[in-house]
């Protein structure tokens, strides 16, 4: 009798939806982090970050699709590829404009953008594609679950978690964590910053590249699919304050819980609108964004 | 200010533009010069914001507003365009208040502004997506051709008629240019990129003084979208909205030089001859590379040429409190020795 009238008042979708919404954050949180990571590091704003993700996803389609390999084995090598992409970004773009107005390095990154989405295009055509993995869908009670997605959800907080181990508990991440507190006095103090931030780079590839072993479960890849979460990931680093993980990390799931839930309404493309409102509104209230730190 | 000379000069340029289509009559360098002006126009609007340092990745939205508005009021309403424009217009603006005012409120600069503009224009590229019932998603859409009378359709066959069109678009986005480059308006902006707080401490509205130039920007790069629409009959969300327009749009301002009225035309004379060259180089079967070398020139361009058109340029765009602006150390040298 109690159970029912739980059941009445939460109409089961809506519960669905919110659950669907939280495994959605994880992987938006973890390309919030990556993205976070080499802003609050490098102070620079890759724009290309999700095309770093489209290529990913394209590396496990080959792999896994076309020559065979095992899922398993495809993803350490995807990851280890992009970020190889990563530190090659940095070394060859970013590095020689370090001293550059900030706007530059932005606009290079811009230019990078339009580099991957063009050899995407030219390399694999405009063809959408899949790994035609199709994993099996859990029923929980009257509620069903995508495994894709609660694996996904699984792998994104595993990679945070981490990143986080890193970045506390090894020499180098406390270096990277004293760069970003400091830029010009850990040089002084003997720490080589070109490694450090190539190091946070290929970090910040890498979790670009596991965000491709996971989204590639997911959705089909075509050169323009970096569009499609490119910028609600910028929302996000910004709603939560760019550089600042735990912030991004929050709003990755308010952004993830609103996509769901418009998408529990109408089209997906929606939820994202209602995201891009929500952010406006959220600038009025609070204009420094969710947890402060911004200068 | 401007010297007889110069509007002399001017004059004869413009003449010899009026008069180039009557003497010259080839269809496909014509349909080039259509789109460089027509470009040219959506640049220099962008241009605008951009030299105060308000640098906006979100034009593409308002371009795609331009466009798809007129088209849709257009084919379901049949309201012409000439009704259709103001009105895509209007709508741009609109959103362009929407977005930017907390911006500019809230001191949102730099970084931030870049990506919540960035995400402005993947928002319409979406809403444009997303609604493909009515615009045909991302296969694009084609405004419906006239029965009666071409004029109130705005729609034209012969490229003379288009390219003296365009011409006057252009001619009219260089002097809203140079209006506003006189105005007070522009000492405003100035200090207001030089420096937020001091600016306002010396008076100026600052909120509202970026809000008018980024309302002004707004409303023209609309026109720019629905003259293109008109023009090419046929859009797709990739080519009038996006991010890749935005940064289009960026990168041709920076390159032509974001400081002189024609930057912006030359940005789009150098862009758009290399992506034809490059587009005839390789022809139409390998889509993708004129963007792949493309893309690759503009890295190297930001790159190498730090100091060169972009570095003396884009040093500006960074707030620098103390340092004296260019010419203003040229003005002190010019008075110093005594004449």
């Amino acid at each position: 009798m109690g159970m029912q009238a739980f059941l009445d008042i939460f109409d089961i979708y809506l519960l669905e939806a919110v659950i669907n919404g939280i495994l959605l954050g994880g992987v938006l949180a973890l390309l919030a982090l990556g993205l976070n990571l080499i802003f609050g590091v490098i102070d620079v704003t890759w724009i290309c970050y999700a095309e770093l993700v489209m290529i990913g996803m394209y590396a496990m389609y080959f792999m896994v699709q076309y020559y065979g390999v095992s899922y398993f084995v495809a993803a350490p090598l995807t990851i280890l590829l992009v970020a190889i992409l990563g530190a090659l970004l940095h070394y060859l773009v970013i590095a020689p404009l370090l001293t550059a107005p900030p706007i530059n390095q932005l606009l290079a990154t811009g230019g990078v953008l339009f580099v991957l989405q063009s050899f995407a295009t030219v390399a694999f055509g405009i063809d959408f594609r899949n790994l035609g993995i199709r994993l099996p869908v859990l029923a929980f009670g009257d509620m069903n679950f995508s495994y894709a997605r609660l694996l996904s959800f699984l792998a994104a907080l595993v990679g945070m978690v981490a990143v986080y181990l890193f970045m506390t508990r090894t020499f180098t991440g406390t270096a990277i964590r004293a760069i970003s507190q400091d830029r010009q006095i850990m040089a002084l103090m003997g720490v080589d910053t070109r490694r450090i931030y190539l190091i946070t780079s290929a970090l910040g590839g890498a979790l670009a590249g596991l965000a491709a072993c996971l989204l590639v479960l997911q959705y089909d890849v075509h050169p323009f699919v970096g569009l499609s979460f490119g910028p609600i990931t910028f929302l996000i680093c910004v709603l939560g304050g760019l550089g600042n993980f735990i912030g991004g990390f929050i709003a990755a799931f308010v952004f993830a819980e609103i996509i769901s839930l418009g998408g529990l309404f109408s089209d997906l493309e929606w939820g994202y609108v209602l995201a891009f409102a929500f952010f406006i509104v959220m600038m009025f209230i609070r204009p420094a964004g969710l947890l402060a730190r911004r200068r | 200010m401007i010297g007889q000379g110069r509007l002399a000069a001017w004059a004869v340029a413009l003449a010899a533009l009026v008069a180039l289509p009557f003497l010259y009559r080839d269809p496909y360098h014509l349909h080039i010069l259509v789109l460089i002006l027509i470009w040219s126009f959506a640049y220099t609007s962008w241009s605008m914001m951009g030299r105060f340092g308000l640098v906006s990745l979100g034009h593409g939205g308002f371009m795609g507003i331009g466009a798809y508005v007129t088209a849709l009021l257009w084919n379901h309403l049949g309201l012409s365009p000439w009704i259709g424009i103001p009105i895509s217009m209007v709508a741009a603006g609109i959103l362009a208040l929407i977005v930017g005012y907390p911006c500019f409120r809230f001191r949102i600069t730099g970084h931030y502004f870049v990506l919540v503009t960035l995400a402005l224009s993947g928002i319409v590229l979406q809403v444009i997506t997303a609604t493909r019932d009515y615009t045909g998603g991302s296969l694009g859409y084609t405004p419906n051709r006239a029965s009666g009378n071409k004029l109130l359709a705005l729609q034209f066959d012969d490229k003379t008629t288009w390219y003296l069109i365009a011409l006057g678009i252009w001619l009219f986005g260089i002097l809203v240019w140079h209006w506003v480059d006189r105005s007070m308006a522009r000492y405003a902006l100035e200090a207001i990129s030089e420096d937020e707080d001091a600016a306002a401490a010396a008076g100026v509205n600052v909120t509202a003084e970026k809000l008018k130039i980024t309302l002004i920007s707004a409303l023209m790069t609309a026109l720019a979208g629905a003259i293109y629409c008109q023009y090419q009959m046929f859009i797709t969300p990739d080519t009038v909205s996006g991010i890749a327009v935005s940064l289009q749009m960026v990168f041709a301002a920076i390159v032509g030089g974001l400081f002189v009225s024609l930057g912006p035309t030359v940005g789009a004379i150098i862009t758009i001859l290399l992506a034809e060259t490059l587009r005839i180089g390789f022809g139409t079967k390998a889509v993708g590379w004129d963007n792949l070398v493309y893309g690759v020139l503009l890295v190297l361009f930001i790159i190498f040429l730090p100091k060169g058109i972009l570095g003396s340029v884009l040093d500006r765009l960074k707030p620098q409190p103390k340092v004296p602006r260019a010419h203003e150390q040229e003005a002190v040298q010019i008075t110093g020795p005594g004449t």
